[in-house]
């Protein structure tokens, strides 16, 4: 808890919830009729309206991203370390927009919502969404809070997904468009975790084929383990041996004992199913995960990424991460090797880092260069 | 500006599309999109350097050179740039076809090694020349493939290279020595290249 707050902390903010009545047609055919996103925001809209920056999520991210809820709360948002007063993402120049993505379960509609044909809560019949589903919601959040074009579109992950994916869907609105640590589709090795965790959920005995709400139970041992799997894949080898190494969290291997033993990262990953457990619904992560899975920029441009991007008007900075091996540098390449192809503006910077996938959330002094100085260029457009 | 670096322009065709190896801190590729209205990329290792192409509003891509320039098509670019880095690689000679396939024409910039100056002190001191120009100790010099104006020459004929242009430039130019003898007085050359058909 902070005793007062860091002066480059966007300091106390409220979620907000916006309320949508238009039906909302998804890419899976079906229409969802009524939805809420909820969001916050940071810093200050200018009289033009040209220095609004879009934050879009990552699998278990939300709108929370920057700033305390109260002067009680334990840890600030989930990308506190780049949003703020002089920050990267400068809260001083940028008036920056983070929501909840549809089908998510911090606040905004989601298999948690109560289905209004049932009156019971949507569990597994909410429908199946897609990258462009959290798109064109977020542009409808964009109209209603005034914004013609974003001067940034940034996210890391899947929220890099979304931010290509916007270039793409509406390039006339994105002006720069930031992808940090991601890829223009899963390899089968990513599908497999996913689907690993996914089994893990599903084969839960409380998940009651998704419905485990009505029955007033919920997956948390499947969900817990889902967590650790991913957990796992988001950190290096070299970033696990570092924090933990072999440590004991209790027990010995002294001969004549038999006392069982417990490694620290054994409790470290148990620690965090656990938490993400109590934080986060199944279907939500089902959901999220199969469209991680099914994201594939280029498919509907003949598979030819390079088609893909001449749509796109954006400048574009990627990044990615030494380390990382669930969105490798190679990735991030070929979206640059994209980029060049199609004859859009683009920077890349591989940053050098032992953290993995996690390296993007993380203060790294050359990451927070390379951000910051690519924004300062937007901001004095 | 770094005199090889103005005589460059000269070369280069308003408006055309350039990939610059080894771009340093972008001031080339700036030059020629405020003067040549080119378009195009660099490519850089080094963090600062990027950060300094990035403050500049450039497209910099963190690409080793040393690896090839697979990403690129055949002739998709109108020149291929290196200024000051074919000393610095581990493969000279194969960056330099790649340059070739990947651009319709390449400019290639080098110390001349050949220089009297470097000559005289490997000949009366013989020990490695240490100079304002290349100031740096053998051991720790990112310059690891030296060759003097005669042996990149000899390399183009051997690849079957046709030097369109070739100019010689020194800081100081005020002594005509280098156009007499340019291997010996010539400190930077400027080779415009293309693929002989």
């Amino acid at each position: 808890m902070p005793i007062t707050l860091p002066a480059d902390s966007v300091g106390l903010v409220t979620p907000q919830t916006i309320q949508f009545n238009e039906p909302l047609l998804l890419a899976c055919g079906k229409t969802l009729d009524n939805y809420q996103l909820v969001y916050e925001t940071y810093g200050q809209l200018n009289a033009s309206k040209s220095n609004a920056v879009l934050i879009c999520h990552a699998l278990s991210g939300h709108h929370h991203a920057a700033g305390y809820h109260t002067m009680d709360d334990r840890k600030p948002g989930w990308w506190d370390a780049y949003i703020g007063p002089g920050k990267p993402i400068d809260t001083n120049k940028f008036f920056v927009v983070a929501l909840n993505n549809l089908g998510g379960c911090h606040g905004s509609t989601g298999p948690t919502s109560i289905n209004p044909a049932t009156g019971k809560p949507w569990g597994p019949d909410f429908p199946k969404l897609r990258v462009r589903d959290w798109v064109a919601s977020q542009a409808l959040l964009a109209d209603r809070l005034g914004i013609d074009a974003w001067a940034a579109v940034i996210g890391g992950s899947l929220g890099g997904m979304q931010a290509m994916r916007w270039a793409l869907e509406h390039p006339e609105r994105v002006r720069h468009c930031v992808v940090i640590a991601s890829a223009m589709k899963l390899t089968a090795q990513n599908i497999a975790f996913n689907e690993t965790a996914r089994q893990a959920i599903m084969s839960d005995p409380n998940f009651c084929d998704g419905r485990y709400l009505e029955h007033n139970i919920l997956p948390r041992n499947g969900l817990a383990v889902a967590r650790m799997i991913g957990h796992i894949t988001y950190l290096s080898d070299y970033a696990m041996g570092e924090k933990f190494g072999r440590d004991l969290r209790r027990g010995s291997f002294e001969r004549g004992t038999d006392e069982p033993v417990e490694f620290q990262i054994e409790s470290y990953l148990r620690y965090q199913g656990d938490t993400f457990a109590n934080n986060f619904d199944a279907n939500s992560y089902l959901l999220i995960t199969k469209a991680l899975d099914y994201f594939d920029l280029a498919r509907e441009y003949n598979d030819d990424p390079v088609l893909a991007f001449s749509h796109a008007q954006a400048k574009f900075l990627v990044v990615s991460f030494s380390t990382d091996w669930r969105f490798a540098p190679d990735r991030s390449r070929e979206i640059v090797n994209a980029l060049m192809g199609a004859r859009k503006a683009v920077t890349y910077a591989e940053i050098d880092s032992n953290f993995g996938h996690d390296a993007f959330l993380l203060p790294n002094p050359r990451y927070q260069q390379v951000f910051a100085r690519y924004l300062a260029g937007i901001a004095t457009e | 500006m770094r005199i090889d670096l103005n005589e460059i322009q000269h070369w280069i065709a308003q408006g055309s599309r350039i990939l610059d190896l080894g771009c340093g801190d972008g001031t080339l590729l700036k030059f020629l999109i405020d003067n040549k209205q080119v378009e195009g990329y660099g490519l850089e290792i080094d963090p600062e350097q990027i950060n300094l192409c990035i403050d500049k509003g450039l497209n910099v891509v963190e690409q080793n050179l040393d690896r090839g320039l697979g990403n690129f098509a055949d002739k998709s670019f109108d020149t291929v740039l290196m200024t000051q880095a074919l000393q610095t690689l581990h493969y000279p000679h194969l960056v330099l076809d790649e340059m070739l396939r990947v651009g319709k024409e390449c400019i290639v910039t080098f110390p001349n090694f050949g220089h009297w100056k470097a000559r005289y002190y490997l000949a009366t001191r013989g020990r490695m020349p240490v100079s304002d120009l290349l100031p740096y100790e053998w051991y720790d010099t990112p310059n690891i493939h030296f060759c003097t104006f005669k042996d990149f020459e000899v390399l183009c004929r051997e690849k079957n290279i046709q030097v369109i242009h070739r100019q010689v430039v020194n800081e100081k130019s005020l002594l005509t020595l280098k156009d007499v003898a340019p291997n010996l007085f010539g400190e930077t050359a400027i080779y415009h290249l293309r693929k002989s058909v």
